[in-house]
């Protein structure tokens, strides 16, 4: 089986995209989400369809997934040239970071200091989990 | 202010964390029984739809998207992304007790930190609430030491 390898400028492009990627499909997703509100609530009050239909009707949630599936293809592409050890930790570590900033900035959620320690938490026990 | 979460709520929460790890594994097993699939085997992909341990992980899988986009729907991105975390402990313990491989010091230090990380985001609040200005309301612990070494 050939090893997969780039460049460093290659290798470290493709996982800041796949990266951005997930970033912005999640924020998204988690937008979509918080508009719509309690999904359970939506579910006891309409029914299963009811909830599968508030949440497909939504442009913020259709752009997200439509991200993930962009995420998913360019992770698959990355894969084939920068090896797993690699990629799969680096990605994971950059999406937890990337998506505690967006959470801040975009949806307004007050990361406080115990949440950006469990994300270093997260990405150093990632790291570590992939040695 | 603080959002305590229902049994039901914790319950998806769970759900979050074991689909996607059992999932992954499930598919890990299906596809090392149908083989690498490349551009010139691409027939391989509709073969492993019949491979009940494929089956099992995709159905897992959408059980794992539905779950998390309840758990988004009354909990911050920043809360639920550690549970989802605890995913990669899960699999790690799959890993050692289900496929018996070996889990290095260095992994079980890994799975502390992930184990710690949660634990600091579970004692806090699930749900930032937005003030009328706009602006998201400041925790009691952003409280207590606002202004110390910023």
């Amino acid at each position: 089986m050939m090893m997969p390898h780039a460049g460093f400028a290659r290798t470290w492009a493709c996982i800041f995209a796949v990266a951005g990627m997930a970033i912005a499909g999640e924020c998204m997703i988690a937008a979509a989400m918080r508009k719509l509100g309690d999904l359970d609530i939506i579910r006891a009050k309409s029914g299963m369809p009811g909830a599968i239909r508030a949440v497909l009707s939504s442009p913020l949630f259709l752009g997200g997934a439509s991200c993930m599936a962009l995420n998913f293809f360019a992770m698959l592409y990355t894969l084939s040239i920068v090896p797993l050890s690699l990629a799969a930790p680096a990605t994971a570590s950059l999406t937890y970071v990337g998506n505690a900033v967006a959470a801040k900035i975009f949806l307004r959620e007050n990361v406080d200091q115990r949440r950006w320690l469990a994300v270093a938490f997260v990405c150093a026990g990632v790291f570590l989990l992939a040695k | 202010m603080k959002h305590k979460l229902t049994l039901q709520q914790y319950l998806i929460l769970i759900a979050v964390m074991l689909t996607a790890s059992v999932g992954d594994t499930l598919l890990s097993k299906g596809m090392d029984q149908v083989g690498a699939v490349d551009l010139h085997h691409l027939g391989l992909l509709w073969k492993a739809l019949f491979n009940p341990y494929v089956d099992c992980g995709i159905l897992l899988l959408i059980g794992f998207f539905a779950s998390y986009m309840t758990a988004l729907s009354w909990a911050d991105l920043t809360f639920v992304m550690p549970a989802t975390a605890l995913g990669y402990v899960v699999v790690a313990f799959l890993a050692r007790y289900w496929r018996h491989e070996q889990l290095s010091l260095y992994r079980w230090a890994g799975i502390v930190l992930i184990v710690c990380a949660v634990g600091f985001v579970a004692g806090g609040p699930s749900r930032t609430e937005i003030a009328e200005d706009g602006k998201p309301e400041r925790h009691d612990l952003d409280r207590m030491d606002s202004g110390a070494g910023r």
